[in-house]
């Protein structure tokens, strides 16, 4: 023992490694750096440009350095009164996106495990071939079947709501775009890989299927759930062509379009559009996604390391 | 508490396979019942069609005195403990314990004072906050009982709950399983495929093999009077040698002319098995069998002697204080060591 232990001793400082520069670490991170600032650069610039009025952006493009108009372009973004109606403003439009992004993520993430749990737990007759079914609507996303949805969403009525159709409505808005199998077939995956002896132990336990989905499936697919609802609030934010079309009325526009409305006047050849403003908006439209993802991160790797199986 | 009974218990699995034939028998109120044989034998089947998991095919499951072939699985009043444990893993030690009382609406002072007690029966108590994710697999199993236990069920159904466990722990889980289920009284259906298992934890062993039932009876019987050759050789260890023998003119011959003493024919002449345990046989110089000895296996309490009787292969144990060699040696019977089946069917005859 005491031999082991003294060899060790002695051979500590020999076995010291002299610290060399590694250069394909250098080539590696140079690499990073490079699509970082890639990424950065515009956000940075749409941020300082932000800070202009704009008559200079107009003239200059965009800036790099920063100038006095913030608080002003963000004030007038988020609550000036704009459009042909003067109805809308920045909050009324950061509510909208919020109500798109969260209604299409949560109830995408409803129908879809209600849809993958019916297709995995009960014995349904033709359950595969409804399955492939749900399946094929990925190849189908809204965009390639924009115009008959468009022709039944404005001339639906439910119940006696809706008279006009679902044009110009939250509903509208978001049903449509909930329709594809996306979050079907991740939940499906998942509850594949539930052991069956837990569904048994549940069985004796006396739960039935609704508290079994409640009480057990549920809580196991909470970090699937965290990631596609990151994933689903992002898209359903972002949504702009849908958007544009269901809706005409100004008081339902969400950010994104916000924005293009502002560079359209330039378009149109009304005024000179209000750059530093429309900067001050694509910011305001960034920073809910942003802070989404954030925070679902931690939740994230939390489920990762909490892991239960 | 409660006896079980299978009446004529059939089970063809959708795909045509017919999985157990029809099996009868009765379980006593409060005895622990061991369900045996190899994998693939049916064990699981007939355990989770008592339970209520897979269909009844034909014939009748009672628990107590109600016939529970149409009875869902969480009104049968049974607890299961699974080879995985299954525990849920999102909930606590205690709610995974409490889980089943919950559902049945007992209200949650007395669902608490239920899983303490079953906790500190099991040594559970400091663990009650913790989830099955940082626990270790024995602490696992132990939940699972406790699980079970606290659901005071009429019946425990337990699936090899410890194959998972490494051997040392596999013992002493064995040994408390048994003195539990001793305490509680309640009656117990238990599968395992390790036959030491059956003999140690049994009341009653029913040993099964492709659908069928062998024997039941309990665990001496199984041993002292096995119903087939299947029988003979499964349970214990190491298995009991079995060997080709010519009965004729009232007694049992070798291929090589040696007679087999103790044993009586009944008149049955022609081809014939001879069961013979290695702990039934010792080395005496004047032992009426040779035997021929190739392998020395040492086990520590005991050494295992490999080789040839009669041209077939046999074994022999011997205590460790006994010396041992290889070559050619006599071997002398104990008393009522031979067993006789039937050469086709493997049946046991007398
Ligand atoms: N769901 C099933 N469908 C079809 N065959 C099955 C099913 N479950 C088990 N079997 C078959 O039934 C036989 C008995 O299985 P099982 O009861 O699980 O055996 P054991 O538990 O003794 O290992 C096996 O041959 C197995 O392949
Ligand atoms: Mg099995």
């Amino acid at each position: 023992m005491a031999d082991i232990t003294e060899t060790r001793v002695t051979a500590t400082p020999v076995a010291r490694p002299r610290k060399r520069i590694r250069w394909d670490h250098v080539a590696d991170h140079a690499i990073l750096i490079a699509g970082a600032l890639l990424m950065l650069v515009p956000v940075y610039m749409v941020f300082a440009t932000s800070s202009w009025d704009a008559i200079t952006v107009h003239r200059e493009g965009m800036q790099f350095g920063f100038s006095d108009q913030l608080g002003t372009n963000y004030d007038a973004a988020l609550f000036e009164y704009g459009g042909f109606t003067d109805s809308v403003n920045g909050v009324t439009m950061l509510a909208n996106s919020l109500i798109l992004g969260l209604g299409f993520a949560i109830g995408k993430i409803v129908v879809g495990m209600m849809a993958a749990y019916a297709i995995v737990y009960f014995r349904l007759k033709f359950a595969t071939l409804a399955f492939w079914m749900i399946f094929t609507t990925l190849l189908l996303p809204l965009e390639v079947r924009i115009l008959p949805s468009y022709e039944i969403i404005t001339s639906i009525t439910v119940f006696g709501l809706y008279e006009n159709g679902m044009g110009n409505s939250y509903a509208g808005l978001i049903i449509p775009l909930i329709a594809s199998a996306t979050a079907t077939f991740f939940f499906r995956q998942f509850f594949l890989s539930v052991p069956e002896e837990l569904i048994e132990a549940a069985r004796i336990d006396g739960a039935g299927p609704v508290k079994f989905f409640i009480d057990i499936l549920v809580p196991l697919s909470r970090t699937m759930i965290a990631a596609m609802f990151i994933i689903m609030f992002v898209f359903g934010w972002n949504q702009y062509l849908w958007p544009t079309l269901i809706t005409t009325d100004e008081s339902l526009f969400t950010l994104v379009r916000g924005i293009r409305q502002i560079v359209q006047s330039y378009a149109d050849g009304s005024e000179t559009p209000d750059y530093g403003q429309a900067a001050a908006l694509a910011i305001i439209a960034m920073t809910p996604p942003v802070l989404i993802v954030v925070f679902f991160q931690s939740w994230f790797v939390k489920g990762l390391t909490e892991s239960d199986k | 508490m409660a006896q079980v009974t299978l009446n004529a218990v059939r089970k063809v699995y959708p795909n045509g396979a017919e999985a157990l034939e029809p099996s009868t028998f009765t379980i006593p109120d409060g005895e622990l019942c061991v369900l045996v044989g190899p994998s693939g034998c049916g064990k699981s089947t007939m355990l989770r069609m008592v339970a209520g998991l897979e269909d009844i095919t034909e014939g009748e499951v009672s628990i107590g005195d109600r016939v529970v072939n149409d009875i869902d699985p969480a009104d049968r009043n049974i607890a299961m403990v699974f080879q995985n444990y299954a525990l849920y893993p999102h909930m606590t030690v205690a709610r995974n314990m409490g889980y089943g009382l919950k559902n049945r609406g007992m209200d949650r002072g007395q669902i608490a004072a239920k899983v303490r007690e079953a906790a500190e029966m099991l040594n559970l108590t400091e663990f009650l906050d913790r989830r099955p994710s940082q626990l270790s697999g024995g602490q696992r199993q132990r939940v699972a009982m406790g699980r079970a236990i606290v659901r005071e069920p009429d019946l425990f159904l337990f699936d090899e709950p410890l194959s998972n466990l490494d051997a040392k722990l596999r013992n002493q889980m064995r040994i408390e399983i048994r003195a539990l289920q001793r305490r509680l009284g309640t009656t117990a259906m238990y599968v395992t495929h390790d036959q030491v298992e059956a003999m140690t934890m049994a009341d009653r062993i029913i040993v099964l093999s492709n659908g069928h039932i062998e024997q039941i009876g309990t665990p001496n019987e199984i041993y002292e009077h096995p119903a087939s050759t299947f029988v003979a050789s499964f349970m214990g260890a190491p298995p009991m040698n079995l060997l080709d023998a010519e009965a004729g003119q009232g007694r049992v011959t070798l291929p090589g002319g040696e007679v087999v003493p103790q044993a009586g024919v009944n008149g049955h002449t022609g081809a014939i098995k001879v069961g013979i345990r290695p702990e039934d046989v010792a080395p005496s110089a004047q032992g009426d069998l040779s035997f021929n000895v190739d392998i020395i296996e040492e086990l520590g309490a005991q050494r295992l002697l490999h080789g040839k009787m009669a041209g077939q292969d046999f074994s022999v144990a011997v205590p460790k204080d006994q010396e041992a060699a290889t070559g050619e040696m006599r071997l002398a019977l104990k008393a009522n060591a031979v067993h006789l089946f039937d050469a086709d069917q493997g049946r046991r005859l007398g």
